[in-house]
């Protein structure tokens, strides 16, 4: 057993520092790390440099144009990629709606949908969600009729991430009836442009556009654009939860978040001294801290355990919990650590063209909106009970 | 990176596991506790046999060469076996002592002592108004003859009483130094006692002990950092045993939900108690992390960094151990609380796994402070 990176690993490492370091825009960078608003172009023109680099899906195998790159190496691309300050590569194309295809498509889905996400051509949004059907997914009721060479769908989805943007979104409708709820979702993938689709925003706890509702009124989707079997969506749901739950531990993330924390503590002042000497507040720095280095070495224990490139075990649910707990600890701390001038809220303050005066500290004014954002992290993806549930099910057979 | 443990390692790992099945019964372990020394001999001859008390010394003095991550494995499978034997005073913290900061020549008096099973050690530090302060000692040495004269009173001296001989930490006016110090010598008194885990913890007294020159361990006035250093093995082996203990609670807990019926079901079907069992194997899982984080830095030669990992560990696995006894006891209902099952004894040892060498709000103190550098 070794902690320490080998050699190869630490030669990677810099590698990858490296190319960041030439290739990431400064003003993308910029506004990643001062909290700002990102455009849908900054994540699109990121995802095309890293994808000239041949890192565009690093966790994709070869054959699909992916890197190819173990758990390790990927780990640590998502480390330095964070402390750079890059955009994250959303996961709904990437780490979602691909390895579905790559295990369940058709030839012709392959061919066409996976270089596309990797180029960055299409941006991919989720269709899982609905207003009655949250922890209890299966329970969901946008209907899709077969039409022989087309389905017919109609119905209502929720918390759609980003939609607003994107080109593609991949649903789970219901084709059947008959037994388990679970037996008559199916999996369709549908180009947003078709008629009938309406995308009306939800405006978040901090007052920023980041998630949708979408409406499908009779909303004509070609058969080719069914994934794998009819009826058989559930399993491919289940699967691509897997997948999700991974990279939702984030610690590249929280490492870098924790950094901009004790960075904060050392600039606010309190009692005249810096407030990381406050041993109340450093000690609670260093508690979530711990967690973190727990999370990072429990994360490589699990990674590393998924030898081939299969679905992540019900182990990534723990993944899940530990990580989306640590982000949102750090968010809260970094608000407390503003004290009274957490107050303002400039949402102005997060245009990157804005050249207004800061009130208070120039890093203050994201701070408080991240914090009540970041509440849908143990929330989103299968709530941390649900999470809980697979724990208790799958792992330990209760 | 590499989680995985080599062939011997593996090896190690099913030897002490047939060893705790076979020979460390719940009965057999409880038995043992309340007799004259509180541990067996026989045990100790075993433990010999299997290269155990060899693991990490030198080659060169009869050792096996062994790692922090070999001691990991040995702590691991103690925990759960409840071992009573006082291996980690004799061998993880006092062995490694002298390995590092011995002569050649008390390397070659000791090590093969210990390794054989003749001879057991203790380190007598910590001292009763210092609480978990390391650097703190009032018992003092003072230059006598040729050789010194030891006064002062040492505090919970963990396998005291077993001891043929203590290491006695003393201060020599400009600094801490460490001396031998043969535990029927004229003038030590050595009051063992029962500890709430069944083990045994001794008070000591020096009243103008006398000893030789060569009775000195390590350079003069300067032993702090071997003593640090031999706390950091032995709290690395202390984590690995809480998840030991931790990992045998879990699984304990977890078949007595699944045959414990109640209101005509298994307990176990309901979601209260479920989702607690999934809190208490992410706690161990977690502290499994930083048992094996404690143990790789254990042996990191830069002492800043090797502190800052173990009392991050410490600290952390503290707060977990806590956790899951105490979820272990309340799942277990009235069971929990009751002498006769193992889940009371793991509790009480791990609670006061916690309450040594630095209990968790201790070592989270030391973790927080190194966040003021840099």
């Amino acid at each position: 057993m070794d902690l320490n990176y080998t050699p190869e690993e630490q030669a990677f490492r810099a590698e990858v520092r490296a190319f960041v370091a030439a290739s990431l825009p400064a003003d993308i960078s910029a506004k990643v790390k001062g909290g700002k608003r990102l455009a849908k172009d900054d994540f699109v023109r990121w995802q095309k440099i890293l994808h000239a680099r041949g890192w565009g899906a690093v966790m994709w195998p070869t054959q699909f144009g992916g890197a190819g790159w173990s758990a390790v190496q990927q780990y640590i691309f998502d480390e330095e990629c964070a402390e750079a300050g890059a955009p994250l590569q959303l996961p709904f194309g990437l780490k979602m709606v691909a390895p579905v295809i790559m295990a369940f498509g058709s030839q012709a889905q392959k061919d066409f949908y996976l270089p596309r996400i990797v180029d960055g051509t299409d941006w991919w949004c989720q269709g899982y969600s609905e207003p009655g059907a949250g922890s209890d997914l299966a329970s969901l009721k946008t209907k899709a009729e077969n039409r022989g060479d087309h389905y017919v769908v109609n119905g209502q989805k929720t918390w759609n991430t980003l939609g607003q943007y994107a080109d593609w979104i991949f649903c789970l409708v219901r084709t059947g009836t008959e037994g388990r709820p679970q037996q008559g979702i199916s999996f369709l993938l549908i180009d947003m442009k078709t008629p009938g689709i309406t995308v009306r925003p939800i405006i978040m706890n901090d007052g920023e556009h980041e998630i949708n509702e979408v409406w499908f009124e009779d909303v004509r989707v070609p058969a080719q654009n069914l994934v794998g079997e009819e009826n058989k969506g559930w399993t491919y749901a289940k699967f691509l939860l897997g997948h999700e739950r991974t990279g939702i531990a984030g610690v590249g993330r929280s490492k870098a978040a924790l950094k901009h924390l004790k960075e904060i503590a050392r600039k606010e002042t309190s009692a005249g001294r810096p407030l990381i000497e406050d041993q109340r507040f450093r000690d609670r720095i260093a508690e979530v801290e711990l967690e973190l280095m727990a999370l990072e070495i429990t994360n490589m224990r699990v990674l590393s355990a998924e030898k081939e490139q299969k679905a992540p075990g019900p182990e990534a649910s723990i993944l899940k919990i530990k990580g989306s707990e640590i982000q949102q600890a750090i968010a809260e701390l970094q608000m407390q650590a503003l004290g009274h001038y957490a107050l303002p809220w400039l949402p102005e303050a997060l245009d990157p063209a804005w050249t207004g005066e800061p009130v208070g500290a120039d890093y203050a004014a994201p701070l408080s909106g991240h914090y009540f954002n970041y509440r849908k992290t143990t929330i989103y993806g299968g709530s941390n009970e649900i999470q809980k549930n697979i724990i208790a099910q799958m792992i330990l057979g209760l | 990176m590499d989680f995985n443990y080599t062939d011997e390692q593996n090896a190690l790992r099913d030897t002490l596991s047939r060893f705790i099945a076979k020979d460390y019964g719940f009965e057999q372990r409880r038995a043992l506790a309340k007799s004259a020394d509180g541990f067996s001999r026989a045990h100790w001859k075993q433990f010999a046999e299997l290269g155990l008390l060899a693991l990490p010394f030198p080659e060169d003095f009869g050792g096996m060469n062994g790692n922090a991550v070999d001691t990991m494995l040995v702590m691991e499978a103690f925990g759960r076996g409840l071992v009573l034997e006082p291996y980690l005073s004799t061998v993880v913290v006092a062995g490694s002592l002298i390995r590092d900061a011995g002569s050649a020549a008390q390397k070659e008096a000791l090590l093969p002592a210990i390794a054989g099973g003749e001879l057991m050690l203790s380190l007598a530090h910590y001292e009763r108004g210092a609480r978990y302060e390391v650097s703190r000692v009032d018992t003092a040495a003072r230059a006598d003859g040729s050789g010194w004269k030891l006064s002062g009173a040492k505090g919970v001296v963990l396998g005291g009483g077993a001891a043929d001989r203590l290491l006695v930490s003393a201060s020599t006016g400009k600094g801490i130094s460490l001396f031998l110090v043969d535990a029927k010598a004229n003038g030590v008194t050595v009051r063992s006692s029962m500890t709430q885990d069944g083990g045994r913890a001794a008070e000591v007294r020096l009243d103008s002990v006398s000893v030789d020159a060569d009775a000195l361990v390590g350079a003069q006035d300067a032993a702090l950092p071997a003593i640090e250093r031999a706390l950091d093995y032995g709290i690395a082996a202390l984590c690995a045993e809480a998840v030991g203990i931790m990992a045998a609670l879990d699984e304990t807990t977890l078949e007595y939900l699944k045959t414990r019926k109640q209101f005509g079901q298994p307990i176990g079907r309901f979601q209260a108690l479920q989702h607690r069992m999934a809190d208490m194997v992410m706690a161990t899982e977690q502290a499994r992390s930083m048992a094996m984080m404690a143990a790789v830095k254990a042996d990191a030669p830069d002492a800043a960094e090797r502190r800052r990992a173990i009392s991050a560990a410490k600290a952390y696995v503290g707060r977990q151990a806590r956790f899951v006894g105490q979820q272990a006891v309340q799942l277990h209902g009235g069971m929990g609380v009751v002498d006769e099952l193992n889940v009371s004894h793991w509790f009480k040892r791990l609670t006061m796994i916690d309450l040594t060498f630095g209990n968790a709000d201790h070592h989270l103190g030391l973790f927080s402070d190194t966040l003021l550098a840099a």
